[in-house]
């Protein structure tokens, strides 16, 4: 499969950029956060995005959705970035999409996310740093299982109508086995998401689980085998933040360049310096280089590929570090407008300081990846 | 099963069955590199020498060329496929040639008909070894300077002056060259002519470079004939045979950003400097985060790579996205070295001893200093990506 979209995402991305840029860009965004908008999403916009088919996307045709790959959900997810669109789309139609996928659970909540009415978060990290570790305890009671502890950094969880809770049912907290995942609804007594808005004006929980009682339904996969579908649904999120990143980044380079050509000093567009020249043609290769990334990891996971795992980790590594890079360079070479809160620049520096962050940041993806090497 | 499926089943058999074991060792020196041409020995290293005649009479040196002018005749499907396959059991390429990787594709563009089947079937076989006349003492970054002169004389030209950085022109059977045939216009007073090295008035004199090696050479022409019949393209439009070749030269080098199939020398060398730890991680932490953030990029420059084939291959790539990989790919493995210097410690310092095997490894990366000033400086690429991509104003 050649490296490059084919002709029908090519066309979906061409109808997800324009729906996108017309419903939810960046001045979206700004008027959601100065309204202090409790949910820090738009419902409405949630319903648009099933109308147009999106949160179907990586549902199979047989239970309602469109049966397509990782490659189209990024080509929305790019768009997302781009505009900056507060959305459950990552968490919802793709990470817990991926979770659900086989279980009665599916059955149960696939539905309202395709009618754009359910919303569906991860709640995976337990320390200010993604890592792999489990401790949130869940124990056998009668039927089913009984959840106490904490998770953080749990996007949408405040509104979340059901929570994909990694726990811990054997084994110690750093061993892989012994993880299972419960679905648990986000009305299940002793459960307490705390909402916190984050930097760039998204809303992210910290979730508290007081001696939750859950039925035994409620577990994707194996009891103590949940690693592997918790690994699913953490690839597919990963490779979406991912292509997030890419449109974060490219939506801030975009911008920077028009206005290298756009901003006269000494009397000539500053585009015209060499200094800053230098400086927007390689941030343009570290851009690409990502996007490469990207869409070798998104084509690998749609092929069930081995190579895939191995690829998504450099794929969200690559682009938080050339991201990072981006909405850097890009507030510098605003200069002093930059720093605005009038401008939007500032928003994409929040943004993808929050996504490089989600599911693992690059150093804990390059590690992820020497360790695998074998080093 | 569809053709491509059949395709690949029937290229890994027949690799199996004909690519030498020797052949499928890491290149660990120069010599193992095989560029074929009239110096060239096939008794100097017999597998090599067989690997080379069985994939050219299959037309696989080449094997996206037209069967016609010794090229294999396989769809942009297939050869990437044959790569696939070779890379899936680390067999060498059978031959390294600048006739294959630049002078070929200019000549499949703008050579004539009779000028593609007089060239195009030697390159594809390593019968004539070729290299590449365009940098000069005073146009290195500004090539279109460039004045070695090519005065009309009839139906030849007389050619005088002097080319530098000459890949290996001592060991070259011919040369592409740019030289200026009118000074009425810089870029348009070029021409593209190919000639003997051989011929009356060629002399070659090796530079000695800081890796202790001579891959390059100045090259002088003192009244050299050269018919017009080798000139490619029409006089005084080179510059547009020199800029597509550019193009191709620059993929060839950033290529050198992609790790060799397999193995991994880097991650290797440091094991056997610096141990692991308990836990099996590189001993030295700050060393190992530096090798795994640079794996990050390398392995993501390899997708690039791929995606910049596959568009080149579906002509949708863009005309100056060549720079960029340069650019990308040639920093990349300045820095892959850097750090396989810093892996290695002290005894990567060894310049001679059988151990460091004559310091190949410090040799090597003294080379790589020059990844990013031959084939256009990293500044003169950043300069095209700016201003032909990025469509940013003049100065």
């Amino acid at each position: 499969m050649p490296l490059y979209l084919n002709d029908e995402q090519t066309m979906l991305r061409d109808t997800a950029k324009d729906f996108v840029a017309e419903h939810a860009p960046v001045a979206h965004l700004r008027s959601i956060r100065d309204s202090n908008d409790p949910a820090g999403f738009s419902r409405d916009l949630w319903k648009q995005f099933a109308e147009m088919g999106f949160t179907g996307i990586l549902i199979g045709e047989d239970q309602g959705g469109l049966g397509l790959g990782h490659v189209e959900a990024g080509v929305v997810l790019e768009e997302i970035g781009r505009n900056l669109s507060p959305s459950p789309f990552l968490t919802t139609a793709v990470a817990a999409v991926e979770a659900l996928r086989g279980s009665a659970q599916a059955e149960r909540w696939y539905p309202g996310i395709l009618a754009g009415e359910t919303v569906a978060a991860l709640a995976v990290d337990e320390g200010a740093k993604h890592r792999d570790r489990v401790a949130l305890r869940a124990e056998r009671a009668g039927n089913g299982f009984r959840l106490s502890g904490a998770k953080q950094f749990v996007t949408h969880g405040h509104v979340a109508d059901v929570l994909i809770v990694a726990a811990r049912t054997a084994g110690g907290e750093d061993e892989a086995d012994g993880v299972t995942l419960f679905a648990v609804p986000r009305d299940a007594a002793g459960l307490t998401a705390t909402p916190e808005r984050l930097t760039d004006s998204s809303v992210a929980a910290r979730l508290t689980l007081e001696d939750v009682t859950v039925d035994a339904d409620a577990v994707l996969g194996e009891v103590d085998g949940g690693r592997a579908v918790l690994d699913r649904a953490l690839r597919a999120g990963r490779t979406g933040v991912a292509a997030e990143l890419v449109g974060v980044g490219a939506g801030a380079m975009d911008m920077t360049i028009g206005y290298l050509k756009q901003r006269k000093q000494f009397g000539v567009p500053i585009g015209s310096f060499q200094a800053l020249q230098h400086r927007a043609a390689h941030l343009y290769s570290e851009m690409e280089v990502a996007r490469a990334a990207v869409l070798r990891a998104q084509q690998l996971l749609d092929a069930g590929s081995d190579a895939a795992d191995e690829a998504v980790s450099v794929a969200k590594a690559m682009t938080g570090l050339a991201t990072t890079l981006s909405v850097q360079e890009s507030v510098q070479m605003h200069g002093g407008i930059g720093m605005t809160d009038e401008y939007d620049v500032g928003f994409y520096t929040k943004r993808a300081r929050v996504l490089a962050e989600m599911f693992g940041d690059a150093h804990y993806h390059a590690d992820r990846l020497a360790r695998a090497a074998g080093y | 099963m569809t053709d491509l499926d059949t395709f690949r089943t029937e290229t890994r058999v027949w690799l199996a069955e004909n690519c030498p074991p020797e052949m499928r060792e890491p290149v660990r020196a120069d010599t193992d590199v095989c560029w074929g041409g009239r110096r060239y020995d096939p008794a100097s290293n017999p597998p090599q020498a067989r690997w080379l005649k069985l994939m050219a009479e299959r037309g696989w040196t080449v094997p996206d060329w037209p069967k016609d002018y010794g090229g294999g005749g396989l769809s942009p499907a297939e050869t990437k496929i044959l790569r696939e396959e070779m890379a899936a059991i680390r067999a060498r390429n059978p031959l390294n040639s600048f006739g294959i990787s630049m002078l070929g594709p200019a000549l499949l563009r703008y050579g004539t008909e009779e000028q593609k089947r007089e060239h195009l079937p030697k390159i594809a076989c390593g019968e004539i070894r070729w290299c590449q006349g365009y940098s000069e003492p005073n146009a290195g970054s500004d090539l279109a300077g460039l004045a070695a002169s090519a005065e009309d004389a009839g139906d030849h030209y007389i050619v005088n002056g002097q080319k530098v950085w000459t890949s290996y022109a001592d060991k070259a059977d011919w040369i592409f060259c740019l030289v200026r045939t009118s000074r009425e216009s810089k870029q348009g007073g070029i021409s593209f002519v190919l000639f003997d090295m051989d011929s009356p008035g060629v002399s070659t004199k090796p530079i000695l470079l800081i890796s202790g090696y001579s891959p390059f050479c100045e090259t002088f022409f003192d009244d050299v004939k050269v018919p017009k019949a080798n000139r490619i393209h029409d006089e005084n439009k080179g510059w547009d045979v020199a800029k597509y070749l550019l193009g191709h030269e620059r993929e060839m080098i950033s290529g050198m950003g992609l790790a060799s199939g397999g193995r991994n020398p880097l991650v290797e060398g440091a094991i056997a400097t610096v141990g692991r730890d308990h836990d099996g991680r590189l001993a030295d932490p700050l060393l190992r985060a530096q090798i795994a953030l640079f794996e990050v990029r390398a392995k993501a420059f390899a997708a690039m790579s791929e995606r910049f084939i596959d568009e080149l291959k579906a002509g949708r790539a863009h005309p100056a996205q060549p720079s960029m990989m340069k650019y990308v790919g040639t920093e990349l493995n300045k820095a892959r070295h850097e750090l396989m210097m810093a892996a290695g410690g002290s005894d990567a310092l060894e310049w001679e001893s059988e151990r460091s095997r004559g310091g190949a490894g410090a040799r090597a990366w003294l080379r790589t200093k020059a990844n990013s000033i031959e084939g256009g400086t990293s500044e003169i690429q950043l300069n095209i990506v700016a201003k032909r991509i990025l469509e940013l104003p003049g100065a």
